[in-house]
């Protein structure tokens, strides 16, 4: 069983964001960075599972530059085997979708485990275009996965409730809560993780099919009114006539 | 040149199947194109047809409701191919995150999802960023282009019209993904899509007391939503769990009782347009990101709140 998962970084979301170069650069002074938490605790614990089940071994690849290390240093203190990093800037979902496809297409993984999102842009891109890449069946917010040979049984979100699918491997899995428990990292997978591989890959040439303009902020909030709570008529009348919701 | 856009066509044509319709228009009025929607599923003619309120000018009806991604993703790109799409839209509802990234690499397109607001003219899309703490705006550079519309992002106004509607009965090939079983939730609204939401947390003590939430909902018309602990603890169902690790909305109204209204927690809704907030605590962090704010127990407030609600009779 071999296991290809994507992980990315997100700034953590107690982080102050900022901008600079007049708001087209995101400002990274003073972030700190975390797994995203899909990837993390769903993605890569499902795929460690897998592996302690089934046996096998995990990969895991990221887009990103050396600033990537540690949190990818992480994932392999949880329990990965061996990491990649495609050594760019990760610029788009297609650039990202298009190095990860590339390093994956000759190399007969039967699964590529991903989050369901990244929580910075809640994009839900990446998983998508590797299987569409890879000419391979998507299931996207997976909250359950077994595995019985080469078939999968997938619990996945469906309009109004939840369905039970089933494909044949290899897949591309996007996963979501439920997947698995999040692991924290103990001594020995952090004293493991020093020396377990960590492989640079050049980046493939790719078009920017987008690109970001700049950023804004949202105009702040003009405060909070208070209502009296024993006079609710009020609030459903300012709910109704002046914010015209319901 | 066109405009397509893709809808689920499943027991009905849905608001936020509307909302996209109507983004679609608006972009091929800009650029003096026509509009055409790609479905699949079980609705009749004449609602689709009726689509045309929003703009439309052709459906195209796949009568279908077991597509997987691979055989929708023909459908469209197909269809797109036809009738010499250009920009291509879709909900960003399950489906689109299955399909439109798909759809994207094979018109070699360029895909922004999640635009909570109608593109300029050069194609610069606003989205949400950095959990919502502020937005992006992203230009798609490429000649194609495909664009998802978070729903709940622009309200759709009906206007006169009705669609020309025609079946289409291409092979799709087989189906790599069998669906063996679907746990429906049926008279619940779906919370990803609902304009109102009535969402509760810890503060609420135990999952019997649900009633009062569930109440006003009811009265509303509102989806349920609850925050991380509550599912969790399994209270409530996982997928109500709204957040940084659980569902991010954006409705109308979302109102939070016995929420304390951590950084994780507005993650998830801080886009919603107004928020009223209920808690016993003056100090709860909550009331910082709310509109309307209500100082006091939830096990009195939602009652009154519900009885209110019931006798405006709006
Ligand atoms: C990485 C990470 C991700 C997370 N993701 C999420 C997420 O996606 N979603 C999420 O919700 N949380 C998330 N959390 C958890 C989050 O930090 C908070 O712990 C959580 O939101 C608190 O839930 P709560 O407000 O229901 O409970 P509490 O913080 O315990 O607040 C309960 C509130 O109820 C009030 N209260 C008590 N009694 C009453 C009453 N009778 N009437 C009215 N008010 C009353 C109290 O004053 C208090 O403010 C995450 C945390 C981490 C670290
Ligand atoms: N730079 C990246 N490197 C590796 N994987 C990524 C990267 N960006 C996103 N992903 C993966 O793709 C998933 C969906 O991301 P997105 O489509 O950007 O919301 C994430 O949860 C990750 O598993």
């Amino acid at each position: 069983m071999k296991i290809l998962v994507c992980i990315s970084k997100s700034p953590d979301t107690t982080s102050k964001i900022g901008f600079t170069d007049n708001n087209t650069k995101f400002d990274v002074a003073g972030i700190q960075y975390i797994i995203n938490p899909y990837d993390e605790w769903y993605a890569l614990v499902k795929g460690i599972e897998l592996k302690e089940a089934n046996g096998g071994s995990v990969t895991t690849i990221t887009v990103g530059t050396a600033a990537d290390e540690p949190t990818i240093r992480k994932a392999l203190a949880i329990g990965a085997d061996e990491a990649v990093r495609i050594d760019a800037e990760a610029t788009d979902a297609y650039f990202v979708a298009m190095q990860i496809s590339e390093y994956a297409k000759d190399k007969a993984f039967d699964l590529i485990l991903l989050g369901k999102e990244t929580i910075s842009y809640n994009g839900a891109q990446v998983g998508g275009m590797v299987a569409e890449l890879l000419d391979t069946p998507y299931v996207s917010l997976a909250s359950k996965l077994e595995l019985n040979g080469t078939t999968a049984s997938i619990t996945r979100e469906a309009k109004g409730g939840d369905e039970l699918v089933e494909g044949n491997l290899p897949l591309v899995i996007s996963a979501a809560k439920g997947m698995a428990e999040q692991r924290i990292p103990n001594m020995r997978g952090i004293m493991a993780a020093r020396s377990k591989p960590l492989n640079v890959v050049a980046a493939v040439a790719v078009d920017a099919l987008t690109s970001t303009v700049n950023f804004e902020m949202p105009a702040p909030k003009s405060g909070v009114k208070m209502i009296d709570p024993n006079n609710m008529d009020e609030l459903v009348a300012l709910l109704h006539n002046e914010e015209k919701v319901i | 040149m066109s405009v397509l856009v893709y809808i689920d066509s499943i027991n009905g044509v849905a608001k936020n199947a509307q909302e996209a319709v109507f983004y679609g228009s608006k972009i091929a009025a800009e650029h003096g194109m026509e509009t055409i929607v790609v479905t699949a599923g079980n609705s009749d003619n004449d609602t689709l047809s009726a689509l045309g309120q929003y703009g439309a000018k052709k459906v195209i009806a796949h009568n279908n409701i077991e597509l997987d991604s691979q055989q929708l993703t023909k459908l469209v790109t197909d269809v797109a191919k036809e009738n010499n799409s250009s920009v291509v839209i879709f909900s960003q509802d399950l489906t689109g995150k299955a399909v439109a990234p798909r759809v994207a690499i094979r018109l070699e397109a360029g895909f922004v999802s999640g635009a909570i607001a109608l593109p300029s003219n050069d194609f610069t899309v606003k989205v949400n960023a950095f959990s919502g703490k502020a937005y992006c705006n992203m230009k798609i550079n490429s000649a194609t282009r495909v664009i998802s519309v978070s729903p709940n992002s622009l309200q759709p106004e009906a206007g006169e019209g009705t669609a020309e509607v025609q079946a289409e009965s291409c092979d799709l090939g087989a189906s790599r993904i069998i669906v063996k079983n679907k746990v429906e939730q049926t008279g619940e609204i779906a919370l990803p899509e609902a304009e109102l939401v009535v969402s509760a947390g810890r503060g609420l003590k135990g999952p019997e007391n649900w009633g009062i939430v569930e109440d006003l909902a009811k009265a509303l018309g509102a989806a349920t939503a609850c925050s991380r602990p509550v599912g969790d603890a399994g209270w409530r169902p996982h997928h109500e769990h709204v957040g940084q690790t659980g569902v991010a909305i954006r409705p109308n109204l979302y109102i939070a009782a016995g929420i304390s209204g951590a950084i994780q927690h507005l993650a998830g809704v801080n886009q919603s347009k107004v928020i009223v907030v209920i808690n016993t605590d003056p100090e709860a962090p909550f009331f910082k990101a709310a509109d309307y704010g209500i100082v006091g127990d939830a096990f009195e407030v939602l009652p009154r709140l519900t009885a209110a609600v019931k006798a405006a009779n709006l």
